[in-house]
């Protein structure tokens, strides 16, 4: 039996996808670059998006869920609006980065990878951000903090909740 | 005068776009510019030859005084003589035009003598000089392996096929590294022109540069090089008004550490899953798409018009007899001045950590580096005089990799380094050979039974047999020297093992689970601070009155430690 669900209406809107599909679609080694796109416009990467570029493409579902895992960029899941990468480089591992994990855990109250509940956050573990000379960091939304200490941390997060009740 | 703002990632993060805005409120025209490679010291702003560091909005106000020749506070900010002769005993040759030109301005960079060494190569010489130029220089791969940059760009100029390609590996994985980053961020064009000259060499017209997704500025300053290089004329068609064309498309990297494997690029860059094959072929047989590829790293490419333009020799003149040039390092961690420096091969760990990196942290000893990344080790202090020279520290165990120094200092366990790196490994490895998916594994689970205080006799024999095994089970680079970070800390710190598999200590008082926590009478004031935080309920006692710990409560968090305000707490 096959499977229908991309027969119904999909999760997010493909149209903004076209241009994409025409330019990365049949391209030779295209399909990463068009995933990052569509994760660019939707945030995530839903199971019925992917079945529905497979089917445009020409490959097998299988296939794309071979690339999507095999990276860790794309999302399966849907990520808060800010996403909060606590990097977790060797400089940042001898200078306190656990210690960071812990507190932003703790503040947020969910684990790697999950969302708050208010849709906000989603705080995910980097290998290196290579901005080791100021470790411990984080980067959000583009900025990069440094020298970060588990009070300055939360208090990153703080304003940025600030920012959002505005 | 001319006012430069360092706006590397690092300049950024530290506070530089909110300087250069309040340069530009002042009046004042800032450019900028990328990372000079003093990082501690940021934010710098250059005025003319004089240099202020750590630099804030109100020190920008003063800075803007000092421009007009008003009355001002600036000299406060100006960079001490001592880190100043520090800068200029290095040797810059990749980081040539770093934190010193406008990366975002080709003008600069060309008056510079930037592209004079494409101009040379595609007008006046055969592609076979250019190749024995490079052979002369005795430029080796700056990823880390240090394989002769001639000895690839013959293979792919003698590969047969109508259609090769040019591949720059920008995907700087080693956590603890960002030479590349900062070589991209600051004089893209450098990276531009060497790619140029590899395709001349090897008869390309096409080119990649597949940069790290976690480097979005990188990105941004190349997409603008390019397209700066493509309206002079000098990408695209009929460069120099010879027949040579090339071009070059960025790809950016989905995040997989193993991308930085040569064939796993390859992979990656076709839309595949970036596992490695097995070589041969090599990719200047078969690489992308199955055409000749040739593949080099970021510094690599950066050395290359340098060398063009002062000869081989003047290249080979610089290190030791089988390391020849300069090597850019990134120096963190419990470092005093931490960053970036280039320095010629041949000078020691200890002109790097103490020279140009001021020495340790809070005037603590220094214990180890851990050079090479995951693939490297750990080098002792013992061994500081150590040459830095691909052979030399291929010996210690450790490799000299693509230049990640990550200083520790007496803080740092070296069991839970060794974890700290297998934990990376085995999140990153592709899964493809048995013993590199399931032996790193495996060592892991020791490493943390050992790290939690459940450490058994026989586990370092089972450490070092697994990690011989790894070794000859895995088919790439990867795998083969994942092993490294447990073998060189077996082989040096062998102690410390002990102490936590024997003794059950940790004496860095890292390993959470193999502290006892204990409170000073005499200095506890019974302000009942860490009873309220304690999350077991494990602190005894009355307010006012010394506290006490009790051991069969305690879950070793350490919190109390953190929060007392008297050092009353007392970790073993």
């Amino acid at each position: 039996m096959g499977c229908n669900c991309a027969e119904s209406a999909l999760s997010v809107d493909t149209a903004l996808l076209e241009p994409y599909l025409a330019e990365y679609g049949g391209a030779e080694g295209g399909l990463i670059s068009l995933l990052q796109k569509a994760q660019e416009l939707y945030g995530w990467l839903p199971a019925d998006l992917l079945i529905n570029i497979a089917r445009r493409i020409g490959v097998k579902p299988a296939k794309i869920m071979g690339v999507v895992t095999f990276y860790t960029q794309f999302r399966t899941k849907p990520a808060g609006k800010h996403l909060i990468l606590l990097c977790q480089g060797t400089a940042c591992h001898v200078n306190g980065s656990a210690g960071i994990e812990e507190a932003v855990r703790e503040y947020l109250g969910v684990d790697e990878g999950e969302m708050t509940e208010n849709g906000l956050f989603t705080y995910n573990n980097v290998a290196c951000l290579g901005c080791c000379s100021l470790s411990p960091v984080m980067m959000s939304g583009g900025k990069t903090y440094g020298g970060l200490t588990k009070d300055s941390a939360v208090r990153i997060l703080k304003e940025i909740e600030r920012g959002e009740a505005v | 005068m001319r006012v430069t703002v360092g706006k590397g990632s690092c300049g950024i993060a530290a506070g530089a776009g909110e300087v250069f805005e309040r340069l530009e409120r002042d009046g004042v025209k800032p450019a900028v510019t990328g990372c000079i490679g003093m990082c501690w010291l940021e934010p710098i702003v250059n005025v003319g030859d004089k240099t202020f560091v750590r630099v804030d909005a109100e020190a920008a106000g003063e800075i803007g005084k000092y421009i007009r020749g008003e009355e001002n506070g600036a000299e406060r900010y100006a960079i001490r003589q001592e880190d100043l002769d520090n800068l200029n005993a290095q040797v810059r040759v990749a980081l040539r035009n770093c934190g010193v030109i406008d990366p975002e301005n080709i003008g600069e960079y060309i008056a510079r003598e930037g592209y004079a060494a494409a101009e040379k190569c595609i007008t006046e010489l055969t592609p076979e000089r250019v190749i024995e130029e490079i052979k002369a220089s005795g430029l080796g791969g700056r990823g880390g392996a240090g394989f002769p940059t001639w000895f690839k760009w013959n293979a792919a100029r003698g590969s047969k096929g109508d259609k090769k390609y040019v591949i720059c590996n920008a995907d700087e994985g080693d956590p603890g590294a960002f030479m590349d980053r900062a070589v991209i961020e600051g004089d893209p064009h450098a990276v531009i022109e060497g790619m140029m000259i590899a395709a001349y060499a090897i008869g390309s017209d096409e080119g990649f540069v597949y940069v790290r997704a976690e480097y979005p500025l990188a990105i941004i300053r190349l997409d603008i090089a390019l397209r700066q290089a493509r309206e002079k004329g000098l990408l695209g068609k009929n460069i120099f008004g010879t027949g040579f064309c090339f071009d070059i498309r960025i790809k950016a990297g989905a995040g997989a550490f193993v991308c930085g494997e040569e064939t796993a690029l390859i992979a990656s860059l076709e839309g595949e899953r970036g596992m490695p094959r097995l070589k041969p072929p090599f990719p200047a047989q078969k690489g992308y798409l199955k055409k000749p590829s040739n593949i080099n790293n970021v510094e690599t490419y950066a050395n290359v018009p340098w060398i063009i333009r002062n000869g081989g020799a003047a290249f080979s003149a610089m290190g030791t007899e089988n390391s020849k040039g300069t090597k850019v390092f990134a120096l963190t961690g419990k470092i005093k001045n931490g960053g970036l420096c280039e320095v010629p091969m041949g000078r020691t760990i200890r002109d790097v950590v103490y020279g140009v990196g001021g020495g340790i942290k809070d005037g603590k000893a220094f214990k180890a580096v851990q050079m090479g990344g995951p693939s490297g080790g750990c080098i002792p202090a013992e061994l500081a005089d150590t040459m830095i020279d691909y052979r030399t520290l291929a010996a210690t165990g450790a490799i000299m990799g693509s230049g990640g120094m990550v200083v520790m200092d007496g803080s740092t366990c070296m069991v839970d380094m060794a974890r700290f790196f297998l934990d990376f490994t085995c999140k990153e490895s592709c899964g493809k050979c048995a013993h590199c998916r399931v032996g790193n594994r495996r060592m892991l689970e020791i490493l943390e039974r050992i790290c939690a205080g459940d450490g058994r006799e026989g586990d370092i024999e089972l450490l070092s047999g697994l990690a011989e095994q790894i070794k000859d089970g895995s088919l790439c680079a990867l795998g083969q020297t994942a092993p490294n970070p447990v073998l060189t800390t077996l082989r040096y710190f062998k102690n410390e093992y002990e102490d936590h598999i024997t003794h059950k200590k940790c004496t860095a008082r890292q390993c959470k689970p193999l502290l006892t926590y204990s409170i000073d009478g005499a200095k506890c004031t019974g302000c009942t601070l860490c009873a309220k935080k304690c999350p077991s309920g494990a602190i005894a006692g009355e307010v006012k009155k010394p506290h006490r710990v009790e051991r069969e409560k305690c879950v070793q968090c350490g919190k109390c430690a953190e929060v007392c305000r008297f050092g009353a707490v007392e970790v073993d």
